[in-house]
């Protein structure tokens, strides 16, 4: 973008040193100093001109750019404010459909564990009248048991039935979090491309103003942190620094003398 | 036996206080960061802790070291529970003195297999 301009800028400021260069090296084989020391201050104009026009031009290049970045706007109303909205959103989804499915499961536990020790109390009674064990008044009383159970199973499935069914309704979150989620990565992304299109602005500054930056101070500032700290999820597994599965956590700790 | 499970993610300390409860530990309190956890382990006669690495405040790591530092508490068992999955964050909390380490999402059966396995080790 701004690299033709750069490129036409210089070609147009060479042509014009050419030109100066030249009439003082003429100057000098006449013998006239003085005017070739005009030409050296002539030299020194062309110079300061291109670069205010440069540092002019890239100045307002900047400012666009970083108004485009959508950051100095702080507070409601920016994207990058949205954005912490968005990904809270999408904690507070996660947290509520967590809840709720171990809320349903917590209810349901009791319901299939009651329905489980009575048809095992029911079963080893039902043996008995197998058996021929019972006496008649026993297995009257194990009919009326056996006709309460069987509504009281019909009973308690359909509740957890209908817990099952509230729970695949909790899964929701992952398409409205997954919805949000892309819209943050796209603004990342557009983020991101800005940010190079500053970085090349920033090279160009350099460029004109002969600036060299000692790259080794970079690389010891980003090293500093070289202690060990908390990342997070480790979205790319099959990195060498990174353990797969408990199996390499276990086999690393056992190397190690656990 | 008494727990302290100590996370910032309220649902991943309900999720580990239910899988303990299924395992036979019904005694279980909980804290979101070393912060609060410090306190309550050096008052509370607490027999296990199971620690979160990446909180606000004091990581899971920090809090290892406070433990191991604390002369009531440096023989108290320490599971960590975490997404930090790199070699060298494994390798500095078992230098810290972790007594078992598991890497989420985990199941119950691993979580059951660490914590028999410390306390294997513990009383054996």
């Amino acid at each position: 973008m701004g690299d033709i301009s750069l490129k036409a800028a210089n070609s147009k400021v060479g042509s014009e040193i050419r030109v100066l260069a030249e009439n003082m090296l003429l100057q000098l084989e006449q013998g006239d100093i003085s005017k070739a020391v005009a030409l050296v201050n002539n030299l020194n104009e062309v110079r300061d001109r291109t670069l205010y026009n440069e540092i002019g031009r890239l100045t307002r290049a900047l400012h666009e750019a970083i108004k485009n970045l959508n950051v100095d706007s702080v507070g409601a109303g920016s994207d990058i404010e949205n954005t912490t909205d968005k990904l809270a959103y999408v904690l507070e989804m996660t947290d509520k459909s967590a809840n709720r499915t171990m809320d349903l499961v917590d209810a349901g536990m009791p319901l299939a564990s009651d329905i489980h020790d009575r048809a095992k109390t029911l079963s080893e009674q039902w043996q008995r009248f197998l058996n021929k064990e019972l006496t008649p008044a026993e297995f009257r009383a194990l009919s009326k048991e056996v006709n309460e159970f069987l509504g009281e199973s019909a009973d308690k499935s359909r509740q957890i039935q209908g817990h099952f069914s509230e729970i695949v309704l909790a899964q929701d979150f992952q398409d409205l979090t997954g919805q949000v989620i892309h819209k943050v990565t796209a603004l990342i992304k557009d983020v991101e491309d800005r940010l190079v299109s500053l970085v090349l602005m920033a090279g160009q500054v350099d460029e004109i103003t002969g600036i060299k930056h000692d790259l080794n101070d970079i690389a010891e500032t980003s090293d500093e942190g070289a202690n060990i700290r908390a990342e997070g999820p480790q979205i790319n597994k099959s990195s060498d620094d990174v353990v797969n599965s408990q199996d390499d956590v276990d086999d690393l700790l056992s190397s190690l003398g656990f | 036996m008494k727990i302290l499970i100590v996370d910032d993610f309220s649902t991943m300390r309900r999720i580990v206080k239910n899988l303990l409860r299924d395992l036979g530990f019904t005694n279980t309190q909980e804290a979101d960061d070393g912060t609060t956890a410090l306190p309550m382990l050096q008052n509370g006669d607490f027999d296990f802790l199971v620690t979160d690495w990446n909180m606000p405040g004091m990581t899971g790591l920090d809090l290892l070291k406070h433990v191991r530092a604390d002369d009531r508490l440096k023989s108290l068992p320490v599971l960590m529970v975490t997404a930090e999955a790199k070699r060298d964050q494994i390798v500095a909390a078992a230098q810290a003195g972790v007594n078992g380490y598991v890497v989420k999402p985990f199941t119950a059966a691993v979580l059951k297999e660490k914590i028999d396995k410390i306390f294997e080790r513990v009383e054996g």
